[in-house]
């Protein structure tokens, strides 16, 4: 498309160029004796993607990260909340508003055997998706374009242009998958488990493809995963989700390293770990995901918690600045925070994580909050 | 690996065998693997998917199988357990079982299909991959636990095994009244638990678990291998773990045997796999995921492509991919044996062991 509506602002380093403010999406359970019943997959989700910038949102699954990334990709309309293309909400659809949208965000997905058909070649596919987004790319022109995509997922073009995908290891697909999104020039790469269906060995090496188109291109990455690991490992940010509900975000190496949730610190104490075989506690927070077509009322994870009080089955905790880096939706915070325990409703009793719960670490001073009416 | 923790007290039929953690110092062997080779298709364009490997499991003890998605480490056991779907063929080899009284060992591959069919599940049970959809839909989980005791225990009544099916369910940590659920009223954990249920529901005394829990979410996989490890713990029988997740496995395994292309290139107790790797690949494998703790660690991967099976290189089959080739790595194709540290119980399919070549520093640890 050489004529151009709305051309790309000239985005710096760590502008936000995809944003979701208040996400939600729920689909409607299907059936005569439903009763207009909905499953809450999203609700309330917020997410900045930067430019050169890898995000990860982590969460088992079910939990709406797949759902998160098919919203921003325009797959589904969403329920409520915006989408924010450099500040500008998204609402296109379909056709050619549609088309410069999906230019601009490309998402790979988790399956390489599926997303490419067996039918086609490489330069099928690839050609395909230069002429769709670069109207008149013929001759010399599309041959140069294809050979510099294959050359920025790291193969060989005279070695695997002509190949079908039969003829490719699961790696080598994936990567073709990445230079398919990348024929689009876009400005935000949506992976939805780009590496969960690669075998082990080559997994590292698709990662740092990635980060290495970040790098570069300054292509900002929303990377979708159930493998905190690796959200440490690759990952600037971190976002954690618990059943459609964000439950805390903040810098991967913290996150990782000082999970602040209840929920995190499960899941990262859940994680194999070959260096402490003590295998210390790690049987508390038992149980399984909620019911998501009937959530349970607070915060969705307090059947599981070991911490819940009433109010936490009653009021849905709010996102905790706990430090000028991190947030964490848990009411054993709010009395730390300022201003979290006017968020709570008068004389709650709230949960006291104990020795679980981590520093809370504000650089501006941090004001009294008022404490009457509050039981701790 | 969690301490014991052993809830109820004298409860176990058998002796439990005591906790052999590494080493398998002395254990009485269980199964024996020799030679076995498994081709896949006929003549020319045969693929061999497993050339000669030797194993051995001990009682009580839990060995994992490692390696990437077409390795062979499936195959292995379905081989040995006669399972292996067509065109599967096994083609050399034999499998010693070791019965409980004491007898001589018995050769699975040339056992009758009579005496084969009695002893499967009976004494091997296995928990397959992706085993939550291999229960019958249509079927509560109780009467499908009844059948596999009804066919091996014809003379028991139906109030013993309703019984049984009730304690094995409360075993796995599912309330017996499940027993009058059907699969789709459960969780994808809890079927899984159904089919470890299922698997004990005789007491084997070797249970084969292929990748169990890939398909689970990290929470419920910790829970799930808790309760096979204190199952273990009470009811004393082997297993056999595979799993491409060796970050897992190190934590769950007493031994592990790191297969590629088709061949053990490494076996060693967990903690020598994890912290002195002694073959190449077994490296490259161990610095291939991040880990969670401890300070970040640049991370390599393997350069290249898992190996294909129908044409594999001349020598090592790993030299392709290998950053420690040498010129005679392309013609001779290594053997598992000894390290060059002639380390006892560990074995390593690698030419720099061999006398006369300096062992890299990162496999000399």
């Amino acid at each position: 498309m050489s004529d151009e509506k709305n051309p790309p602002p000239t985005t710096a380093r760590g502008d936000v160029v995809l944003e979701a403010v208040g996400l939600t999406k729920h689909f409607p359970v299907r059936g005569l004796r439903s009763g207009g019943a909905v499953v809450h997959a999203v609700d309330g989700i917020d997410l900045e993607l930067r430019s050169g910038q890898v995000v990860a949102l982590v969460g088992e699954s079910g939990s709406g990260k797949s759902t998160v990334a098919r919203l921003l990709a325009r797959l589904y309309p969403q329920t409520s909340g915006d989408i924010l293309l450099h500040g500008k909400p998204v609402t296109a659809r379909r056709g050619g508003d549609f088309r410069r949208y999906a230019r601009r965000v490309q998402m790979i997905f988790q399956d390489p055997f599926g997303s490419l058909n067996p039918v086609h070649t490489v330069r099928y596919h690839l050609t395909r998706a230069l002429r769709i987004h670069h109207k008149g790319l013929r001759g010399q022109a599309l041959e140069t374009a294809l050979r510099e995509l294959l050359e920025r997922v790291h193969l060989t073009p005279e070695r695997y242009i002509d190949k079908f995908p039969h003829e490719l290891s699961g790696g080598q697909r994936q990567r073709i998958a990445i230079a398919r999104a990348l024929a689009a020039d876009p400005e935000v790469l949506l992976a939805d488990e780009p590496i969960s269906m690669l075998d082990v060995s080559i997994r590292v090496g698709i990662l740092n493809l990635l980060q290495d188109l970040r790098d570069r291109l300054g292509i900002a990455i929303l990377y979708i995963t159930h493998d905190i690991a690796s959200a440490r490992y690759f990952a600037d940010r971190t976002q954690v989700m618990y059943a459609g509900r964000p439950v805390e975000a903040g810098d991967s190496e913290s996150v990782t390293q000082e999970p602040a949730h209840p929920y995190t610190q499960l899941l990262v104490r859940s994680a194999p770990d070959p260096d402490d075989l003590s295998g210390a506690d790690r049987n508390a927070g038992r149980g399984e995901p909620p019911n998501m077509v009937r959530p349970p009322a607070g915060c969705r994870f307090n059947p599981r918690c070991p911490f819940a009080t009433d109010l936490c089955r009653e009021v849905v905790p709010p996102l905790l600045p706990i430090s000028p880096q991190r947030s964490v939706a848990c009411w054993g915070y709010a009395a730390q925070v300022p201003g979290g325990l006017e968020t709570a409703p008068a004389g709650a009793v709230l949960p006291d994580l104990g020795s679980d719960a981590v520093p809370v670490q504000l650089t501006e001073t941090v004001h009294a909050a008022p404490t009457q009416g509050v039981t701790r | 690996m969690s301490p014991a923790v052993d809830t109820t007290p004298a409860s176990s039929p058998r002796p439990a065998t005591a906790r052999t953690r590494a080493e398998g110092t002395g254990a009485r062997p269980i199964l024996e693997i020799k030679d076995l080779a498994v081709d896949y298709g006929y003549g020319e364009n045969r693929v061999k998917a497993l050339r000669g490997v030797n194993l051995t499991l001990h009682e009580g003890e839990v060995l994992g199988l490692a390696g990437e998605s077409g390795c062979g480490k499936s195959t292995l056991v379905y081989g040995a357990t006669r399972l292996l779907p067509p065109p599967g063929l096994i083609s050399a080899g034999e499998v010693l079982y070791h019965p409980a009284d004491g007898s001589a060992p018995i050769d699975l591959l040339r056992q009758s299909d009579a005496d084969l069919r009695a002893g499967r599940w009976q004494d091997i049970a296995v928990v397959f991959q992706g085993a939550m959809n291999s229960l019958n839909p249509v079927h509560r989980i109780g009467r499908q636990l009844e059948d596999a005791i009804k066919a091996h225990r014809p003379k028991s009544t139906g109030k013993e095994r309703e019984a049984r099916s009730r304690e094995l369910l409360e075993m796995v940590g599912i309330s017996a009244e499940r027993v009058r659920s059907y699969p789709h009223q459960l969780s994808g954990g809890m079927r899984q638990r159904v089919m470890i249920a299922m698997a004990l529901a005789l007491e084997p005394r070797v249970l084969i678990m292929d990748e169990p829990t890939t398909a689970l979410d990290v929470v419920m996989q910790r829970q799930i291998l808790e309760q096979v490890q204190d199952l273990r713990d009470r009811l004393g029988f082997a297993v056999i773990f595979i799993t491409h997740d060796v970050s897992l496995l190190v934590e769950v395994a007493d031994r592990i045997a790191i297969m590629y292309a088709g061949e053990i290139v490494e076996e060693a107790s967990a903690s020598d796999v994890y912290r002195r790797p002694r073959h190449p690949y077994s490296y490259g494998l161990l610095h291939s995921f991040p880990p969670l703790h401890g300070p970040r660690r640049e991370l390599q991967g393997i350069p290249g492509s898992p190996p294909d099976l129908q044409n594999l290189p001349s020598g090592c089959p790993f030299r392709v991919r290998c950053k420690h080739v040498m010129p005679e790595c392309a013609d001779v194709h290594p053997e598992l044996g000894r390290t060059a540290f002639d380390e006892p119980r560990r074995e390593v399919a690698c030419l720099l062991h061999d006398a006369g070549h300096q062992v890299p520093e990162e496999l000399s640890v």
